[in-house]
């Protein structure tokens, strides 16, 4: 059952690249010709070869300019109800394991073996696995029927729906990992697919862009990751979960030489893992590449961008709590990364105008909350979050999908407003999202977020304060920004009349899936509650989470004002909101102009792109050329062939002239060496 | 076991065929070309086929030479040797296998002096084939030298405008490595009374001769592999070189380095191999950033790929000299995969370049609009390029860097900076090439993959993808011998260790 959860989104995502193929092949005949003097006007094969999109900007639809690709709806077919079958599957492997303790560990084939290496393609389901089948699973084969409707003027549909299962696949291949050399696999594997989604439409320059900076900055996160797996095999002698953990306590107060630092080496290794964390997860520095990832298709913002890739670093660090139990100066670091995260991402997104960036920043800081959880080491905390999270996150993000193709490809909520009459149903579907993600009681987000905040104030970690203050501005925070989004898009007047008369609510392929999510969004909590921050956490996770000792005991303890601080936050920042974009309409563009400053600094995110633009891309673009056109060109052959080879082109100019000479007369030369080395030995020169 | 000569089959099979071409196919005529294109193909396929025989009929369970053929040559004390070991197979095979596919390359593109073309290029293949399986020093440096004249005559006669400087550069370094290397020979030979490899490699030789012996070698190996700062030939050679010419420079000619030090410096000069190590350490580590800081800034397409290529073989030397398991497994493992990615992508450009003539990267953009079979197929050979997960690039990377982490952590985290920057130079480049707009009037009528194209990158895309899922049947065809020649270096250092705390 297990490997049908995993292969059929293969499967899938194989047979529906195949179609793409075929159907491309079809279309764009082969040749090793080139007509050159030709002019080709009105020529059908290619005539949207020269259409550019490059002026689309934000556009988040591609207008047509050929008919969709052969094989479309054999496609969609075969890669969503794959998918459903998986994720069907998927629940009843997860009542399995949870309930009824049915681990499962299968090896499927032997993969890196050498001497002591040992690295084997394994699926291991235990309750953290299944928890994030469900989450994959579920929202991927949501975002998968969703996108029937969505993409429906999109010319490339099999391709697309190839690459969201091979997302799915790659996610579920991370997530059933055993061993860290999987986990690597699954990880650059969705990395992969998150590059490719992202530059779906690879007409579009600023998509292409995106594309790239996701898959490097991730890199810069994976190489950490690659060096913590590297130490792990160091100390350990091997990369295999159970061997890891169990080998651990034994690693406490040991040292390693880490580049002339002697350094505890469970703390090194757990920081190295976390930064690739931070780059999967868009934390605090290497959060760049998240809202420019935009650029991709709305579902694809949806599955990838938040509800699963990007909570895989959670997941990596929960996989990892035995390691980082054992580490508290490592665990210091992840609550002080998840706090900045998640108050910075915030503080961006209460000034952004691009519907989708709003929610995409939100995603960032939410994600911070879950590593505040994971620092205080309430890990299953944090799995909560990540949960309901999936949930709400992606049904904002297919709601934000629905307005945008109700406004026809409109992202900017300046534009927007008034659009709860024109699509009543998305709307509702939004608020519920909203109500959920800003904690309001009794909603999902609203047990997970308050759990949490709690962990943070109980913690021993050295920055739990600071995690617990960050955390609660942010909630505040988290509340305008939700609710400005929606009173500038839903309510007040249209901005733009035109738009708005022709806005329209989506086909019933997209809106199924917002029923579902928001199902979700309302009922994964209370349920769920007591598996995941209650007293049912031994008994549902077991083995898989090593929990801080008492922290959930804690956690019931706490004062009664902290407990409602979380919703009184979100009450105030619901309160101003509505001040701002409903009673007082004027007073945000008077706040803007008073603190121009704190306003551009905000709007411009905290200056992180123009600042690593000076500090790394320059000087290594620098860097490049001058080693390149000094260290290889004037030092290295300036100083070697060219300096020689002035010399030896003097002496022998006069003696060969034709071009070919050179080369024979070169030859020559090794020729002779070689006889000369024979005659040397047939001499009996040498065999004495 | 041995029935007939093998090995000697399969060494000069290619040779006989290049005999034949220069019977039957010599004149101008298009008849002449077309006969020379087909002995040529058929000749490089039975040379493969017989390898074949070679795999299924080798023991991977025994660390020693099979195949071991022996007879008297020159005088009585070098023998013509031949034999393979699970070290020198993979490099057979690997040569046997891109020759078919480098004949095909040239089908169309190579017009001018057909019939010497092919010759050139089956006469390599028979001295590249000899120098892995050579078991004679005397031997194996008849081959590995033979060897760079049909290459240097490849550049030289069907190459680019810049061929002459390009070849003369290839040939001022490649001689002051070989001259370096004769002179050592001789020592060797001097101290052991025999160039027989086998012996050699269990004879010990002088601390003071190893430490010589060992630089004179090095010369000529760092210049093949080629090793920062004596790779500067290299770029210039492939940008000059026609197609195939690169693909078998990359795939094969440079892993001759490789396998140089696996053969001779390790087992031989052990101690010395210990002592240059963190040479080789700094060397590798500044050679796989500094050259993919290079290869980020080239405009041209072929310089971008070769510059990628010394920063890989730069994982190659780190991982041999770290001398530990996954070290060494990982760079045979490497250098394979780097022969089937690299060749492939100097295919992949060869096919736009056979269309457009130019290699200049700004001359292309937007061709996924019309050659989607071709961004697919070039995709795969970036990604694997990148060292993606699934690819055969990810577990020869990956093997290298963790066995040198246990040795060196500064290499091994500087050498691991080369996936941030493969990752930008790689990505990069396909951006350039394949995504964006088709806007340029130039590439307005270009075209897919023809089914020849297909045929040449194919084989290549299905290796490179089955060994990264399943690189087990590669890992363990060296393992045993892998593991006899880190014993044996670890051994050796712990004996020098030992006798030093006697002292």
């Amino acid at each position: 059952m297990i490997q049908a959860i995993v292969f059929l989104p293969l499967l899938g995502a194989i047979l529906a690249g195949l179609i793409a193929l075929a159907g491309a092949h079809a279309r764009h005949p082969s040749g090793d010709t080139v007509e050159h003097a030709h002019r080709h006007d009105g020529h059908g094969d290619h005539a949207h070869a020269s259409h550019a999109h490059a002026d689309h900007g934000h556009d988040d639809h591609h207008a047509p300019a050929e008919p969709p690709a052969a094989g479309t709806g054999a496609a969609e077919l075969i890669t969503t109800a794959l998918l459903f079958v998986s994720a069907a599957l998927s629940w009843i492997t997860f009542v399995n394991v949870g309930f009824f303790k049915q681990d499962v560990l299968i090896h499927v084939l032997p993969w890196i073996n050498s001497g002591d290496l040992q690295v084997a393609w394994s699926l291991r389901v235990d309750t953290l696995t299944a928890v994030m089948l469900v989450v994959v699973t579920t929202v991927s084969s949501l975002v998968h029927l969703y996108s029937v409707g969505y993409m429906d003027e999109d010319p490339h549909r099999p391709r697309f729906f190839a690459y969201l299962s091979l997302f799915t696949f790659a996610m579920l291949m991370l997530v059933t990992s055993d061993n860290l050399v999987q986990l690597f696999f699954g990880w650059e594997g969705v990395g992969l697919a998150s590059y490719l989604l992202i530059g779906f439409w690879y007409q579009k320059p600023s998509a292409n862009a995106a594309a790239i900076k996701a898959f490097v900055v991730n890199r810069v996160g994976d190489f950490g990751f690659s060096l913590g797996i590297f130490a792990v095999f160091m100390l350990i002698g091997s990369t295999d979960f159970d061997v890891i953990f169990a080998a651990a306590p034994g690693l406490a107060g040991k040292t390693i030489n880490f580049l002339g630092w002697q350094v505890d080496a469970l703390t090194i290794t757990c920081l190295l893992l976390f930064m690739g964390a931070m780059g999967k997860s868009a934390q605090f520095l290497l959060h760049t590449w998240l809202p420019d990832a935009m650029e991709g298709p709305t579902p694809v913002s949806a599955l990838i961008h938040a509800a699963t890739m990007v909570t895989a670093g959670v997941f990596m660090v929960a996989r990892l709590s035995p390691l980082f139990e054992l580490a508290p100066n490592a665990q210091a670091f992840v609550m002080l990364i998840g706090g900045t995260t998640a108050f910075f991402a915030a503080t961006v997104g209460l000034v952004q105008n691009d519907i989708k960036r709003i929610v995409a920043y939100s995603t960032c800081s939410q994600l911070g909350y879950m590593f505040v959880a994971m620092g205080a080491g309430a890990y299953s905390v944090g799995m909560f979050h990540l949960f309901t999270h999936a949930f709400f996150k992606a049904l904002l993000f297919l709601g934000s999908g629905s307005v945008i193709y109700a406004m026809h490809h409109e992202q900017d909520i300046r534009h927007m407003g008034g659009l709860k009459d024109k699509i009543p149903f998305t709307y509702f579907m939004m608020v519920i999202g909203t109500l959920a993600l800003t904690g309001f009681p009794l909603t999902a987000g609203y047990f997970s977020k308050d759990a949490i905040i709690e962990s943070a104030f109980v913690s021993q970690n050295p920055f739990a304060f600071y995690g617990f203050l960050m955390t609660v501005v942010a909630a505040c925070l988290t509340s305008f920004y939700s609710w400005r989004l929606i009173f500038k898009t839903f309510h007040g007047k249209p901005h733009d009349q035109h738009h708005y008369e022709a806005a329209h609510e989506a086909p019933l392929w997209m809106l199924v899936p917002l029923g579902v999510l928001a199902a979700g969004s309302l009922l994964a909590g209370l349920p769920f509650k007591d598996l995941f921050a209650g007293h049912g956490v031994d008994e549902f996770f077991r083995a898989s989470l090593k929990m801080h000792p008492h922290i959930l005991e804690e956690m019931h303890h706490i004062p009664a004002t902290i407990a409602y601080l979380p919703t009184v936050m979100m009450a105030i920042g619901l309160f101003v909101a509505w001040m701002f974009y409903i009673r007082r309409p004027y007073l945000p563009g008077e706040l803007a102009s008073q603190h121009r400053a704190l306003y551009r600094f905000l709007l411009n995110k905290w200056y992180f792109d123009e600042l690593y633009e000076i500090i790394f891309v320059r000087p290594t673009k620098w860097l490049g050329t001058t080693l390149w056109k000094k260290g290889d060109g004037a030092v290295i052959d300036g100083l070697g062939p060219n300096g020689v080879a002035g010399r030896v082109l003097d002496v022998t100019r006069g003696v060969v002239r034709v071009q070919t000479g050179y080369l024979y007369h070169y030859a020559f030369v090794m020729l002779i060496g070689v006889a000369g080395l024979i005659t040397w030995f047939m001499l009996g020169l040498g065999g004495q | 076991m041995m029935t007939w000569p093998i090995l000697s089959v399969i060494t000069f099979l290619p040779a006989v065929g290049a005999l034949l071409i220069w019977l039957m196919a010599r004149g101008g005529d298009e008849a002449a070309a077309r006969n020379a294109r087909w002995i040529a193909l058929w000749t490089t396929l039975i040379t493969f086929a017989i390898s074949l025989i070679l795999v299924a009929r080798f023991d991977p369970t025994q660390a020693g030479f099979q195949f071991v053929e022996e007879g008297r040559w020159l005088t009585a004390t070098n023998a013509y040797k031949m034999g393979v070991d699970g070290i020198s197979l993979p490099f057979v095979i690997l040569t046997t296998a891109l020759l078919p596919l480098c004949i095909i390359a040239s089908w169309k593109s190579v017009t001018r002096r057909v019939a010497a073309y092919m010759m050139a290029f089956l006469i390599l293949e028979s001295l590249m084939v000899g120098t892995f399986a050579a078991l004679d020093l005397l031997l194996f440096y008849v081959f590995f030298e033979g060897g760079l004249i049909p290459m240097f005559l490849i550049i030289g006669v069907w190459g680019g405008p810049r061929r002459v400087y390009a070849t003369f550069k290839f040939f001022l370094y490649t001689l002051l490595g070989s001259v370096l290397m004769l002179l050592a020979i001789m020592a060797l030979y001097w101290n052991a009374g025999t160039t027989d490899i086998p012996t050699l490699m269990t004879t010990a030789v002088p601390r003071n001769l190893q430490t010589w012996a060992w630089l004179a070698f090095f010369a000529s190996f760092a210049v093949k592999m080629p090793m920062w700062p004596v790779h500067t030939w290299l770029p210039d050679a492939h940008v000059e070189a026609p197609t195939a010419g690169s693909v078998i420079l990359a795939a094969i000619l440079l892993k001759m380095g490789g396998y140089g030090f696996l053969r001779f410096s390790l087992p031989m000069f052990p101690l010395a191999s210990h002592d240059f190590a963190p040479l080789v350490f700094t060397l590798s580590a500044i050679a796989i950033v500094y050259t993919s800081l290079v290869a980020l800034m080239q405009e041209d397409m072929k310089k971008l790929i070769a510059y990628s290529s010394v920063a890989h073989m730069g994982f190659v030397t780190m991982g041999i000299f770290a001398g530990t398991m996954q070290g060494v497994a990982g760079g045979v493992f490497q250098m394979v995969s780097h022969g089937l990615v690299s060749g492939a992508l100097f295919l992949c450009v060869g096919v736009v370049y056979d269309r457009m003539h130019t290699r200049e990267i700004a001359a292309y953009g937007g061709v996924v609009n019309r050659m989607p079979l071709y961004a697919f197929v070039f995709l795969v050979f970036t990604m694997a390029n990148v060292g993606l997960p699934g690819t055969s690039g990810f577990v020869g990377e990956f093997l290298t860097l963790i066995g040198t982490f246990k040795v060196s952590i500064p290499t091994a985290f500087f050498a691991t900076l080369g996936v941030i920057l493969s990752a930008a130079y790689a990505l990069w480049l396909y951006r350039k090439i394949v995504f964006g707009a088709l806007v340029k009037p130039s590439l307005a009528t270009i075209k897919d993959l023809t089914l020849r194209e297909v045929v040449t990158l194919a084989p290549l895309l299905v290796l490179t993808i089955l060994f990264g899922f399943y690189p087990k049947p590669l890992l363990d065809f060296s393992a045993a011998s892998v593991q006899q020649l880190v014993t044996n270096y670890s051994h050796a250092i712990t004996a020098m260790k030992a006798a030093a705390l006697m002292q």
